[in-house]
């Protein structure tokens, strides 16, 4: 059976940038993807290509095996970064216009109870606040009763409570087995919600496969945080790499016991030391040498 | 096609607009005040100058060789063709024309014993006019300018509602992403244009069909025909003017840049259509640009209907030329239509 989506060798050149430069992968059905990189990646413009709204210079995207076409957009419910809706229409009304332009559709009430916006039902769509926002977006992406499922960057500018509550709908559409598409620049939000990431950077993928496993290929240590204050001495006379970053260091080390001792020796108090796993972001510094979000 | 869909887009946009109260308004008020003031600015004065309309030989030039009376002051000459002769006594009939002159063969005028004007024309032709002309009266009431005024009004209010509310709408769509949300749905191009047009269709229509009884009662106005062959010049001029518009938002991402471009289209067609005055004695060629506008044609074909009681045949070609104009308009429209600003 063919994956659900396919990307091959997937080229977009603007006018002195090429946002897009050979990208490929596939995501299997029920699988949740995740396009991870910075602002700039070239993830949205993989992701319009994928939804059909954009053209790519060279390179095709199959859907179950064909090219993308009618069948595509009846079974695909897309989440867009950024969308106006129309003015002075409801959230209800809203949901309306867009159920009726699917053959195969979810009812209205449906949505307004998956996507938990029965307090707002009635409210004109531009006097929502950002989580609402999402979720009625959210909601608009599900009229169709997709198969396949785009989010970009569902969460970007949403405070930490909204984000969790977010995350909380899209695991119950995960659960009832929609292949889903997520970009996001939160590692965070990848680890906790995919299946298989994909690591972009100027237009390439550069690390791929489920979050775990990445990180057990390119890690196997763990990292100590400090508050920057508390570290006493220069940090290039310790005896193991530190990283400094702006309000804390960061110690990566396989041997935590040693690097304790090591601390003890120099009078760090320990009181605030945090010892974390290594996670995407740290993957993400190891494979380009940049921070994520800078 | 998909109905459904295009109802759905149609409902969507008809409640945008009711809800917004000002632009409802604004259609509403501002053609209403215009009618009324020009109503009490104009309402039965004379114009003054005295106009005759002369029919001559090709060969001859307008001058007092050619007739006395011709170069008299303050007295309006205008060359019409020999083809135009019928349509001319009809003006002298509503007092638009004061007299008209024939200087082919035998002099002869023609002149309306009701009009107090078309009395002192004659006066002033008799004055000069040694040998004598053959005298034809005839009779009419006087078009008032209001009368002539009004449908010109309706008109070029149908006209902004049109351009703008197509062509602008059109164009904030799409720079806002709304369209581009719109093109992963299946909704096509043409069910999408279609919904535009007949929800602004239904919209101008309705507007100017209450603006038109909201007007009897203020200012009774003069109307000879049929007020449903009206009702259909008003479709068909407005099906022509909202393709227009949405051609002319067919690719725009900016809101100015629209605005600039149906601003550019849309006075020229407001001067050139006749709303304010008649291009009688403009240059051919300016006569023949205006005819070829929407706006010209919807209101030569409610001007026919209201002041000479045109009927069906005689207003057929008008509405057969806004027809091939709308299938015109919308076919660039669809060809070039972009659902994304970039």
């Amino acid at each position: 059976m063919p994956p659900v989506l396919e990307v091959r060798e997937l080229v977009k050149q603007y006018p002195g940038v090429r946002a897009v430069d050979g990208v490929s992968f596939s995501i299997a059905e029920g699988q949740c993807f995740g396009l991870l990189g910075p602002n700039g990646a070239g993830k949205t413009t993989t992701v319009e290509i994928m939804e059909g709204v954009t053209q790519p210079t060279s390179g095709e995207v199959l859907y179950r095996g064909d090219p993308i076409g009618a069948g595509f957009r009846a079974d695909a419910g897309i989440q867009f970064q950024k969308t106006a809706l129309q003015d002075f229409l409801t959230v209800r009304e809203t949901l309306s216009l867009f159920t009726r332009l699917y053959p195969r559709r979810r009812e209205v009430d449906e949505l307004i109870r998956i996507c938990a916006l029965e307090q707002v039902e009635n409210r004109d769509n531009r006097k929502l606040s950002g989580g609402q926002m999402q979720r009625l977006l959210l909601a608009i992406a599900l009229a169709n009763d997709p198969r396949v499922l785009f989010l970009d960057e569902p969460t970007t500018g949403l405070d930490p409570q909204a984000r969790h509550n977010f995350w909380e709908l899209i695991r119950s559409i995960k659960a009832e087995g929609r292949t889903v598409l997520l970009t996001t620049h939160y590692m965070d939000e990848a680890y906790e919600l995919c299946d298989v990431i994909a690591i972009m950077d100027s237009g390439r993928i550069i690390a791929e496969g489920p979050p775990s496993r990445l990180l057990e290929d390119h890690f196997d240590d763990v990292v100590l945080e400090l508050p920057r204050e508390d570290f006493r001495g220069e940090p290039a006379a310790f005896p193991l790499p530190v990283l400094v970053a702006s309000d804390r260091i960061e110690i990566s080390t396989g041997d935590v016991e040693g690097a304790l001792q090591a601390l003890l020796r120099q009078g760090v108090p320990l009181k605030r030391l945090r010892i974390r796993p290594r996670n995407l972001e740290d993957l993400f510094l190891e494979l380009t040498g940049r921070e994520l979000r800078t | 096609m998909n109905l459904g869909r295009l109802l759905a887009v149609w409902h969507a946009r008809n409640l945008e607009f009711l809800r917004d109260r000002s632009t409802l308004i604004f259609n509403f008020l501002f053609p209403l005040a215009l009618v009324v003031a020009f109503a009490v600015i104009f309402g039965g004065q004379p114009r003054a100058l005295f106009k005759v309309d002369v029919i001559a030989p090709p060969a001859a030039a307008l001058d007092s060789a050619l007739h006395p009376f011709i170069g008299t002051r303050y007295v309006d000459f205008v060359r019409i063709g020999a083809d135009e002769s019928d349509t001319a006594i009809r003006k002298v009939e509503r007092h638009q024309v004061d007299l008209l002159l024939d200087l082919r063969g035998e002099p002869r005028y023609w002149i309306n014993e009701d009009s107090p004007k078309g009395y002192l024309a004659e006066r002033l032709l008799l004055e000069s006019d040694a040998g004598g002309a053959t005298r034809v009266p005839v009779t009419g009431a006087a078009v008032r300018y209001v009368d002539w005024l009004l449908p010109g009004i309706l008109g070029m209010n149908m006209m902004f509602s049109c351009l703008f509310g197509v062509g602008y709408v059109v164009v904030r769509y799409r720079k806002s992403g709304f369209l581009r949300r719109l093109s992963a749905t299946p909704v096509t191009a043409f069910e999408f244009g279609a919904a535009q047009v007949l929800s602004r269709l239904l919209l101008t229509v309705s507007v100017t069909a209450l603006l038109y009884g909201a007007l009897a009662l203020f200012v009774p106005f003069r109307n000879e025909g049929s007020v449903l062959l009206l009702l259909l010049v008003a479709v068909a001029g407005a099906l022509a003017m909202i393709a227009f518009g949405f051609m002319m938002a067919a690719r725009f991402a900016s809101e100015e840049l629209a605005n600039g471009a149906i601003n550019l289209a849309s006075w020229p067609m407001m001067l050139l259509s006749g709303v304010w005055f008649s291009l009688e004695g403009a240059p051919a060629w300016l006569q023949a640009v205006a005819k070829a506008l929407p706006l010209t044609q919807m209101l030569d074909a409610a001007r026919a209907v209201m002041l000479d009681g045109a009927g069906p045949v005689a207003v057929l070609p008008h509405l057969g030329w806004l027809a091939a104009m709308t299938m015109l308009f919308l076919g660039i429209a669809a060809a070039g239509f972009r659902w994304r600003a970039d």
